[in-house]
């Protein structure tokens, strides 16, 4: 478990952070709790030259509320994510979901914006981020940019994030009709399926519903057709469960490896997608 | 003027805190990596990333160029001066060469090692190193071994067969000579017979402490040093010295702290080899430190036994036969003790049952996987697993409860001693006491109750009984190659301080605790004052070490009878002084007096110190208390106890959930039953983590798939309830302390009851048995079809 040689550079600031990214362009990479980039080092399926530490660059960490927004800085780490009393009381569903990730150690160290950057196909956020239509507020030497979630997860560890940019910080909504379940992968405690879903009630209907995917396929996805069938339904557990039944089962692309195979996971996300629904419609 | 002591409480048998714990749990203990001595290199290990193929060449010279590196040796090349390694079992071996000359046979195996300055140098320039391999093809499945195809690994050996087969048990002579005359009968009586396959799978030990080496010859003194993170360091200096040519009296072995070992730290590795021979070589001192990706496939493995399993039995639910063939995966070579792991587990075939008629075959078979040798339980958990699960479908298919079957078939008290067909002599046991205690704790009627009620609402709710009997404390010598004795050394201290060593060097066990217990009782004296030496052989005379759950129950003894020596001396010395018979003398809150006037009494360390500087010497003493003993048993001890589980199934998901662990054990008297229910804790973990979550798995074409904790799932607190444990007492006639073991107790009954407790949840299905890991898509394929038979309930 010894990684290749490489350099080391603390940045003090964001812009700091992009210019070291701009000289180093290709040879770096990007660290802050380093819990997905360390491991991958240590088996040497990653050898970066040099890296470019991001953790203590001052306001990048935190969780705040504007304007009905709600901002979470991308180094900010899972563990002050689950203990938020303001995203337990506005916005459980991110909360729960930061909870079940990993182990204690990983959740003290690891950062949303490292997992939204990383995109592991198991990862916890990128389904609350789809379900919260979060925007990802990225920046470079060239300006800000802002990308929705369903915009920027595009394929296996592949994220709507160009080399010079780097992840700032998250901005949405929050919705308190919303939950994260999950399917455990007993190892790695990764997601075998996780489905985020959150709920737009008036009058006893649902309007909208927006039911974010991970761990079946390539990438983080939205379950549109549930979604589309649950518009203008009673917010009621028969509604769910009807919408439900047919939760993955378009997925042209399904995960199947040593802990579950396709037609497990298949069945799993309609599993899933009924109890994040279930959790969603609870909090209404 | 008489001191006033304190009064002194006994101390064995109380929950005294671990004298380990402080350093450990603030990062103050002395690991192998720790060690760093002037002028030290450091090794690294290519390692095979085929499971079976020819070496085409090796070209080491890009590393050979790197700055840093001092060496490189290719397996050739260390085959030179390394000898092939040897095995401590009587069975036919293949060569085994530490680093693989020409051909390599597992994913893994070494190829070159590298000599460098640092240990990223070492891994950078091992990387640089380009081998280049004729793939072979590569066999896994230990079924298909045995046909010989698709490959034969080791050519001595058709059909990849390490041992063909042994017979044992009713009817098998010690010749060899086999009689089915009674095990046939015993079937053609039956009036019922259970038969299953059973696989019990192959696991990876995963101490928290992977292994490591530091080798340092000095040319001037022709001494050689050898830390290492083992479980037996008098048994690595042993095989050190023979490796390098050097007398037993030239080699140091140290055992520093070891953080865990799990049986897989009782194996010499072709590492320690090599790093001795290198620095014999070389004469510099070298480091080498397994990493975690390394310790899945370099150390070795554990269970990976197959069993074919017939049972057959009265209606009434009286066993009368067993017959148990088993084929053991035993993975590319043999290791010290691999070979002879499953014997035990045809030794303990009987369980705590009373079967008058059983019949086990052994066949061992070669495959491209990683060795196998001990994991914790080493052969008798498998025989557990085997035999409880047979009892437990006997029980269904009997209808009867499965506490009731085994309460028919026990060994009685009476018995006792008792000799099993399978060569095994039970010392002591009540196996209905445990069971009753067991049920009562559970309350074993009123869960009953509860599943029947929980499954009355639609949950998939299950309970689980197993018993258990292991074989602990081994010795005797005939037993193993190595002896089966332990050694300790008393030393009363010029200040009245205590030292005293073992040979059971501890990695967990906490005898640095409970010896001290012993100790403190037997002179009556603050356990603060006491020592326990241990895990070096150069302070350590003599030992065998810690495995087979023996620290207590071999290395207890020998330390207790070498204290009752120096005692008995040091009586002597205070009679001196006292003017009194050493007979009427105790020795109590740190004072030796005469009987009834305590006020009239020497302490302790003026009798210590009269015995260093004796000033009249005491006739026919010599000065000085100092004194050794060695304990060899005259048999092993038998452990036994009940586990009870209870499961609910997910039914949507398959998700097993442990909700209640019931663990009743006897491990004869406890020393200190802290340490007793932590080492059970450990056990249990580790017992409910086979059958639940750890199984490690090859692809087809011998690629361990699960080779990081990020896909081999390590027992964590988040998995299990809080355990319920209680303990019967039967000592064991084998030891004056009458302990028997515990170490391994944890691992044997739990899988066996968990699984009993999932097959139960299924019942509705069903479902007989199912094979381990207890993998949710598993038991979710099964509710599937069970609910698809049922006419699609959901």
């Amino acid at each position: 478990m010894i990684s290749t040689p490489f350099e080391y550079s603390r940045a003090t600031s964001l812009d700091d952070a992009l210019a070291k990214l701009a000289a180093t362009a290709g040879d770096s990479k990007l660290i802050a709790g380093g819990h997905s980039l360390v491991p991958l080092m240590k088996l040497r399926l990653s050898e970066p030259k040099i890296l470019i530490d991001i953790a203590r660059i001052p306001g990048l960490a935190g969780i705040q509320e504007k304007d009905q927004q709600i901002e979470i800085g991308a180094g900010t780490v899972h563990h002050d994510v689950a203990s938020s009393a303001l995203l337990q009381r506005v916005c459980p569903a991110i909360a729960e979901c930061a909870a079940s990730i990993g182990d204690p150690q990983v959740r003290n160290r690891g950062t949303l914006g490292g997992s939204l950057a990383h995109a592991d196909p198991s990862a916890d956020y990128p389904a609350v981020m789809l379900a919260l239509d979060a925007e990802i507020h990225m920046k470079s030497a060239k300006g800000w940019r802002v990308v929705k979630a369903h915009d920027f997860f595009q394929g296996l560890f592949t994220v709507n994030l160009a080399a010079d940019e780097i992840i700032a910080a998250v901005k949405f909504t929050p919705v308190k009709a919303a939950a994260y379940a999950k399917l455990h992968q007993r190892a790695s405690h990764f997601a075998i399926v996780g489905v985020a879903a959150a709920l737009d009630v008036k009058n006893g209907a649902i309007q909208s519903a927006r039911i974010g995917l991970t761990g079946a396929a390539s990438h983080a996805t939205r379950l549109t057709d549930v979604e589309k069938a649950l518009e203008g339904k009673p917010a009621s557990a028969d509604s769910i469960m009807t919408a439900a039944r047919i939760a993955g089962a378009k997925l042209d692309e399904i995960n199947s490896d040593l802990h579950a195979s396709a037609e497990y996971r298949r069945a799993m996300v309609q599993v899933f997608t009924e109890r994040a629904l279930k959790g969603a419609l609870a909090r209404i | 003027m008489a001191t006033i002591s304190p009064v002194l409480p006994k101390l064995v048998g109380q929950r005294t805190k671990r004298r380990e714990d402080p350093r450990l749990i603030q990062g103050r203990g002395t690991y192998v990596d720790d060690v760093a001595l002037v002028g030290m290199q450091h090794l690294a290990f290519k390692r095979s990333d085929v499971a079976h193929g020819h070496i085409r060449s090796i070209d080491t010279s890009a590393a050979k160029a790197m700055e840093g590196v001092e060496a490189v040796y290719t397996g050739a090349e260390i085959a030179e001066f390394l000898a092939p390694m040897p095995i401590g079992t009587p069975f036919p071996s293949p060569d085994h060469r530490a680093v693989a000359v020409d051909t390599v046979r597992y994913g893994g195996e070494p190829v070159a090692v590298v000599v460098a300055v640092d240990r990223y140098v070492a891994r950078d320039a091992a990387d640089a190193i380009v081998v280049s391999y004729d793939t072979l093809p590569a066999v896994v499945d230990l079924e298909l071994a045995m046909t010989g195809k698709p490959t034969v690994i080791h050519p001595a050996f058709p059909n990849n067969l390490a041992v063909a087969l042994v017979p044992s048990g009713t009817g098998v002579s010690a010749s060899g000579t086999v009689d089915d005359t009674a095990i046939d009968a015993a079937f053609a009586k039956a009036e019922v017979v259970i038969s299953q396959r059973m696989m019990n799978q192959r696991l990876a030990p995963s101490a928290m402490e992977g292994r490591g080496v530091v080798a340092h010859f000095e040319p001037g003194k022709e001494k050689m040093t050898i830390w290492s993170s083992t479980q037996n360091p008098h048994i690595l200096k042993s095989f050190i010295a023979a490796m390098t040519g050097l007398g037993q009296d030239q080699v140091r072995a140290i055992a520093p702290e070891v953080g865990g070992g799990f049986g897989a730290k009782i194996n010499i590795y072709g590492e320690e080899y090599v790093a001795a021979a290198i620095s014999k070589r070389l004469g510099i001192p070298v480091k080498w430190v397994e990493d975690r990706s390394e310790s899945f496939v370099a150390t070795t493995h554990g269970r990976d036994i197959l069993g074919y399993i017939d049972l057959a039995a009265k209606r009434d639910g009286t066993v009368l036969g067993l017959k148990m063939r088993l084929i053991a995966d035993i993975g590319a070579y043999n290791m010290l003790l691999t070979a002879a792991i499953p014997t035990l587990t045809m030794l303990m075939a009987n369980g705590t049952y009373n079967i008058p008629a059983i019949r086990t075959t052994l066949t061992e078979v070669f495959t491209n996987k990683t060795p196998t040798d001990a994991y914790r339980g080493a052969g008798r958990p498998e025989a557990t697993y085997f035999v409880e699960r047979a009892m437990d479908m006997l029980a269904h298919e009997l209808k009867m409860d499965p506490a009731e079957l085994r309460r028919k078939n026990f060994i009685q008290p009476k018995q006792f001693p008792f000799a099993t067909q399978m060569g095994a002599v039970y010392d002591s046991g009540d196996y209905e006491k445990a069971l009753d205690l067991a049920l009562k704790t559970a309350k074993w009627e009123q869960l009953k109750a509860e599943r029947d009620a929980a499954r009355a609402q639609g949950r998939l709710v299950g309970l689980g009984l197993a018993m258990y009997v292991e074989v602990c404390g081994l010795g005797p010598s005939s037993s193993l190659p190595t002896g089966g004795w332990e050694h300790s050394q008393v030393t009363i201290e010029r200040d009245g301080r205590i030292s005293a060593t073992t040979g059971a060097s501890p990695h967990g066990q906490g005898n640095e605790t409970t010896f001290a217990q012993m100790l403190a009782d037997q002179f009556g004296v603050p356990i603060e004052s006491i020592t326990i030496l241990h895990g070096d052989t150069g302070v350590v005379k003599q030992g065998i070490g810690t495995f087979g759950s023996r620290s207590q129950a071999v290395g207890g003894t020998a330390l207790h009878l070498a204290g009752g020596k120096v005692k008995t001396k040091m009586a002597k010395f205070a009679a001196a002084l006292l003017e009194a018979h050493e007979d009427d003398l105790v020795f109590e809150n740190g004072m030796i007096g005469v009987k009834g006037s305590p006020a009239s009494g020497k302490s302790f360390a003026s009798v210590a110190a009269f015995a260093y500087v004796p000033v009249p010497l005491p006739e026919g003493l010599e000065p000085g208390l100092s004194d050794e003993a060695f304990f060899e048993p005259a048999n092993n001890t038998y452990p036994f106890g009940c586990h009870i589980s209870m499961i609910e199934i997910d039914r949507q998901t398959g998700e097993p959930t442990l909700l209640r662990l019931i663990a009743v054990d006897d491990a004869g008297n406890l020393i200190n039953p802290m340490i007793v229910e932590g080492q059970i804790h450990g056990g249990l973990a580790q017992g409910i983590g086979q059958a639940m979550i750890e199984e490690v798995v090859y692809s087809e074409d011998g690629q361990l798939l699960t080779g990081s904790f990020m896909d081999y799932a390590i027992p964590r607190a988040i998995d299990f309830p809080r355990f319920e444990l209680e303990a019967t007492v039967t000592p064991t006639p084998v030891n004056p302390l009458g302990a028997k073991g515990v170490g391994e107790a944890g691992t044997l009954g739990s899988t066996p009851s968990v699984v009993a407790a999932v097959v139960d949840a299924l019942s509705e299905f069903g479902v007989k048995h199912i094979d381990m890991m207890l993998r949710p898509e598993k038991l979710w394929r099964l509710i599937q079809a069970g609910q698809g038979r049922q006419g699609g309930r959901s």
